[in-house]
Order: structure tokens, then sequence, then C-alpha cells
């Protein structure tokens, strides 16, 4: 489903992401796990196509498409959905409001009927209950004054009403406790199919105790590191990056 | 009459004085002539003001004495209800008073009896029949000597819309006034003149809207507005001048003890619109609104240059203005707040927020703090900024184009303001302007 080259990407001259590669496949729950600053977000944002970042090279295939010539909506459309380590607020413009045309906007790309106003109330009453938002924040700006733990909610319900093929979470644990944790991971999960992929970043081994990965990456420099199941994680839990940092990267991660 | 004219720009205006003064002799009351003949003393002494005048000084008006603009001779050109159509509001019910090139128009405006002793017409009408009322107030507030455009229109004025609410009466609906302007190819000046009288613990809401179909044209208005004691008064305007056209306008609000009074003004387009607001809370406890939505684009400008007099103890204002800047027009804002001694317990807000979305539109603002007394709580907040491109990408990563995301944060900026609108059937004809103006803008509202 996507396949990611010897990626380099750089912001301001700098260069973040040294020659990445990963390869997901349908169904797969991917892990990515590092230091800070080692360019987890720097990928989760490249892969959503913000501008921000420049691509200097590698290639990056979804579906067989050449990811890096779509536009962000684009790449939304075909089924890339990124969850923010960051959500933007948006004042004035109600998570309803944005949550239906973008919804719609999908329906029309994929040549579906749009969903009329009593419709999608029902559909995101559902999924919000998923989510244990209250309903009444959606006609709220969007993530306007919200907690943090709403927040990382509200981008778990987006991710439910549309759908995406493939769904990178940027830390979406991060902040949580641990009831918001398990709410959040049990939202993943429902979603969790042979046709969709997950990529999910993340600091701590907690989060993998409720979303178990098929795989766990150590990103660290730009480059991952080690690849591994999700006994990785535990180790990194345990001992730390330093020892990633000083061990040649992994036979090729996948 | 000669007045001694020191200012050459001021001369044409003058000069048309003369002729008036024997139509307007003619036409009575006699206690108004001397008032106008002071105001035309006083215009001709400080003539239209230019960019040397502080208070003049992002918003330049030379235009308005080398344009030539003259009063309208004759009645005025048929104008179709079709016409008005696209300014109308459209409050099912409730009062219509419609004004052609300044002169009210019987046949567009619709005046079911307001019911309740409420009078509500057009000024020639009030000052041929001698309404006590209006000789109480009218000229009485808005202050002339300060506002040179104000002086003008206080010689000048011939027409406009008088409302009367007595003491203790609620006016259900909104009352809507329209201003429409078809000044044809020879530029024109008008002069309309609104008195609103509130009487105490009385209730009404004002709308009032400018709009031009043609021409080149100079609007000087002058709104006066008197809150009783408890009195609630809600007053909207809304500005749709022509491109091009000069809008100068001057609202004074007057308010008594505990009196609650709200404006929204909306300035959409490509004219020059200067909105003077001088709010007087001469009383205790009184509360006082002013919020404002401008869209420019071309080579229009907004200035809204507010004065909030806390002249009593315990009073609260609130200024809460947005504009969005496209193409290379321009946005000014001045806040002068004024707490006098002994104000004691005020509470003073002002915010000032302005939209950038063209390399070329500028805005300015700027707070004026004038505060006498010690015991008071003062905040003023200004920003400039363009659309955030944070959350331009939030939006186009769920799916929506660029074009679609852009304008949904414009709009999303503008309804901040446009929430503010108590009137459903205004705020809903103020989405649909604004949404017209956005690419896409249209597809947007079927969203909602
Ligand atoms: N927009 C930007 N402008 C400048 N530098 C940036 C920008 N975005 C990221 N960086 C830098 O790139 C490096 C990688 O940042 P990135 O956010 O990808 O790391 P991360 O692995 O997600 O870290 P964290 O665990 O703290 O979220 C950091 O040194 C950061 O300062
Ligand atoms: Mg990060």
């Amino acid at each position: 489903m996507l396949e990611i080259r010897n990626l380099h990407a750089s912001v301001e001259g700098k260069e973040i992401l040294r020659g990445v590669d990963l390869t997901v496949r349908a169904g797969e729950v991917h892990s990515i796990m590092g230091p800070n600053g080692s360019g987890k977000s720097t990928l989760a944002q490249v892969l959503a196509g913000r501008e921000t970042y420049e691509v200097t090279e590698g290639a990056i295939l979804f579906d067989g498409q050449n990811l890096l010539e779509m536009e962000p909506d684009e790449r939304a459309l075909a089924g890339v959905f990124l969850a923010f380590q960051y959500p933007v607020e948006i004042p004035g413009v109600t998570t309803n409001y944005f949550l239906r045309a973008a919804l719609n906007a999908k329906r029309k790309h994929l040549g579906e009927e749009e969903v009329d106003a009593v419709d999608f109330l029902s559909l995101v009453k559902e999924k919000a209950a998923w989510v244990k938002i209250d309903p009444a924040l959606l006609n709220r700006g969007i993530n306007e004054s919200f907690s943090g733990g709403e927040k990382k909610r509200n981008e778990i319900l987006q991710m439910a009403v549309l759908e995406p093929k493939l769904a990178v979470l940027d830390e979406t644990d991060s902040g949580l406790d641990i009831d918001a944790l398990k709410i959040v991971a049990d939202g993943v999960n429902r979603m969790r199919s042979q046709s969709r992929a997950f990529v999910v970043v993340t600091h701590y081994q907690r989060l993998l105790n409720y979303i178990v990965p098929d795989y766990v990456h150590v990103l660290v420099g730009g480059r991952i590191a080690q690849s591994g199941g999700k006994e990785l994680a535990f180790k990194l839990e345990e001992q730390g990056y330093a020892w990633v940092e000083k061990e040649p990267a992994a036979a090729g991660a996948r | 009459m000669t007045v001694a004219v020191k200012e050459r720009a001021a001369t044409p205006f003058v000069g048309e004085f003369d002729a008036f003064e024997k139509k307007a002799s003619a036409a009575g009351p006699g206690w108004l002539m001397p008032i106008r003949k002071a105001a035309i003393a006083r215009f001709a002494e400080v003539g239209i003001p230019t960019t040397r005048d502080e208070d003049w000084r992002y918003t330049n008006v030379s235009g308005i004495a080398k344009r030539g603009f003259r009063m309208r001779t004759g009645a005025a050109p048929a104008v179709q209800a079709s016409e008005i159509e696209p300014f109308v509001i459209g409050v099912a019910a409730g009062v219509r008073l419609v004004f052609v090139n300044g002169a009210f128009s019987a046949a567009l405006s619709r005046c079911p009896s307001a019911g309740k002793g409420v009078a509500v017409g057009s000024l020639t009408e009030a000052l041929k029949n001698g309404s006590a009322w209006v000789h109480e107030h009218l000229t009485h507030w808005a202050r002339y000597q300060a506002f040179p455009f104000a002086a003008l229109n206080t010689a000048f004025m011939e027409d406009g819309a008088v409302v009367h609410v007595p003491r203790g009466v609620v006016v259900e609906s909104p009352i809507e006034i329209v201003h429409l302007t078809t000044a044809g190819d020879a530029g024109s000046v008008n002069y309309p003149r609104t008195l609103i009288v509130a009487e105490a613990q009385s209730q009404v809401t004002v709308t009032e809207t400018y709009a031009g179909l043609n021409g080149s044209y100079f609007n000087d208005v002058v709104t006066e507005i008197v809150a009783g004691e408890s009195a609630v008064v809600d007053y909207y305007k809304v500005v749709r001048e022509r491109p091009g056209a000069f809008h100068v306008g001057l609202l004074h609000v007057q308010q008594h003890r505990s009196s609650t009074f709200t404006a929204h003004t909306s300035v959409l387009g490509e004219a020059t619109v200067r909105n003077n607001v001088t709010a007087v809370m001469d009383g205790e406890g009184c509360d006082c609104t002013l919020n404002g939505m401008g869209m420019m684009e071309g080579d229009g400008l907004v200035d809204n240059h507010l004065r909030v007099e806390h002249a009593k103890p315990h009073c609260r204002s609130w200024e809460y203005y947005k504009a969005i800047l496209d193409g290379r027009s321009r946005g000014v804002f001045t806040g002068r707040i004024v707490v006098s001694e002994g104000a004691q317990k005020t509470d003073a807000k002002q915010t000032n927020m302005n939209l950038i979305l063209s390399d070329e539109a500028l805005a300015d603002s700027k707070p004026q703090l004038e505060i006498f007394a010690d015991d008071v709580k003062c905040t003023h907040g200004a920003t400039i900024g363009q659309i955030d491109g944070d959350a331009i990408f939030y939006l186009r990563s769920r799916g929506m184009s660029a074009a679609a995301a852009r304008s949904l944060l414009v709009y999303a900026f503008a309804s901040e303001s446009l929430n503010q609108i108590r009137v459903p059937a205004l705020r809903t004809c103020l989405e649909r302007l604004v949404l017209d103006r956005l690419p896409g803008g249209r597809a947007l509202g079927a969203v909602a």
C-alpha cells in the first residue's frame, strides 16, 4: 500500500530525513518510535503533503501512485489520513461543518452521493460515541478551547468518519491519561481491517499494549535504525535509545 | 448669509448654502435655521479634512472636493421595487422606510402602523408636523463642531428616517431603513439624517442599509440615537456603496442610566467608507457594544473611528471590529476610550482584528485610551495577520481543496463577527454577501 524509498527531506536547508525506507502493506500496523527531534513528525507531515518540508531525494508510492506529485487534498481523497501531533484550532468553523464538507468531498471524489445533514448527524453521533466526545463539542470551532485529550480524540473521530486507507497517527497518545488512551486505542482497533493500514508514531510502549503493532521501527537521526516486532518496543522502553544509535542499521526496515 | 471660507476645498459646498437657505427657510421649522447657519459656518472654518489631520491620516477624502459633488435638484429618478430588492434584508413583517437619493419614497416603503404610539416616518414630514420630540433631540447630540462632515450634514439635511418609541413600549419587529443612491453621471451628494429616540424602558431594533445603484456620489450621513433610562436599542448599519463612492457617517448615541446599546456595522465593497461613532454613556450602569465587520476589495477603504465616553461609573463598553482586506484595500481602526474623572468601575474592552488577503492590502490600528479615573478595567488588543498556513494545511489534509480551505477560513473570520447579529434575516443576508465574495463560497454555504 505504502512504499517509501530512500526518502530525504529538509526544512530551511537543514536535512531532517536522511534516507528513510519503509514498506507498509494493507492490514498492517507499523509503529515508529524514536527520540525527540529524530524526524518522526517530519515523516508524518511529508506523507500528508506539507509544503514546509522539501523532499530532496527518494520516492513515495501509495497504491502505486506517486504520492509526492499529489496535493495534500488529493492525498486525503486517495485515502491518506494524518492525525496531527498538534491539531490546529480553527475558531469560526465547527467540526460538524468541516467534517461534513470533508466527507462530501471524499464521496464526490469516489462518485458517491453526498450525505445530507440528517444522515451526517447520525453518523457523526455514532462515531463520537466511539471516542466519547460530547456531540455538543462538535458545534464549537474546530478544536477551539478543547483540552489536549479532546483534541486527540477529535482526530480519531475524524479518522473514523473519513475511513482512510492509510492512517498516520502522530503521537495521538501523548498527554493522555490511561482512560483517554484506552478510548483512543479502542477507536483505532475498531478501524483495523484487512484493507486498512496504520502508521503509529509514539514515544511510549504503553500505547502499544492497546494497539498491538505488527512491526516496530526506530527512527534515529532521520533514518530507520532498527526494525523488529513488538518486542522491540519493550527493549526500547527498558533500555532507551542509546544502544540503537550505536548499532548499525538492522537489515533493512520492511 | 455670508460665511468666511477658510478652507478652499470647502468653497463649493459652502457656495450651495445661500440657495439652500431660501428653500429651507420656507419649509421651516424656524428653530432649525440658526443651527444650520452655525453648522455651515463651522464647516467653512474647518473645511474638508486632509491627511495632515491626525484623525484622517490614513483616509484620503480629497476626492470629495475634487469630484465636485453637488446637491441634487429636481425629483429623484424613478426606482422600481425590483431594484431595491437586492438591498432589503427580508424581515417579513414590520416597517420598511426607503429613501432614494436622500428623499423618502412612499411608493417603495412599507409603513404599517408600528402601534403603541410608536412614530416612524420621514424627517421632512416630522419637521412639517412640528413633532416636539424632534425639536427636543434633532441636532442636539451629534457634535457637528467636532466633525466637519457632520456640520455639513447639519447645514443641508432635509430628509431621513425618524423613530420615536414611547416610554415602556417594546417594538417587536426590526425597523428597516434603506438608503438607495442612483447618482447617474453627474456626481451628487446626499445628506441623509436619522433620529432614533427610545424613551425610558422601551426597546427597539433598527437597521440602516446604504447602497448604490449607479454613478459616483458622496453620502454624508448622520444618525442620532437617544437611549432613555433602561432602554434597549439595537442598531445595525450595512454599507454597500458603489465602487468609488464616498460614505462618511457619524453615529452618535446618547445613553441614559442603565440603558443598553448594541451596534453592528458591516461594510462591503470598494467604496471609501468612514464610520465615526461617538457613544456617550451619561448615566450609571450603561452597557455599550460596538461591533463591526468590513470586507473590502479593489481600492476600497473602511475606516472605523470610535469614541466611547465613560462619563459615569459602572458602565461597560465592548468593541469588536474585524476587517478582511483584499486587493489594494485598506482598513483603518481608531478606538478612543475616554474614562472621565469619577467614572469608577469602568469596564472597557476593545478588539480589532485584520485579515490581509493580498500583498497590497494594508491595515492600521490604533487604540487611544484617555483614563482619568483610577478604578477601571480597560483592555485593548489588535491583530493584523494573514491566513494561517497551518490551518489551511489541516483542512486540506482532510480533503478540502486549497481554494475551499482558504474561503472557509475567511468566512470563519467573518462569521465570528456576523454571529453577533441578532436579527436572523440580516445575519443570513450578510453571510450570503460574504460567501458570494469568496471563490467557491456558494458551495461552502450549501454545507451549512
Ligand atoms: N518547520 C520546521 N522548521 C524548522 N525546523 C523544523 C521544522 N519542523 C521540524 N524541524 C526540526 O526538525 C527536526 C525533527 O523534527 P520532528 O518534529 O520531525 O521530530 P520528532 O521526531 O517528531 O520529535 P518529537 O518527538 O519531539 O515530536 C527537529 O530538529 C526540529 O527542530
Ligand atoms: Mg513529533
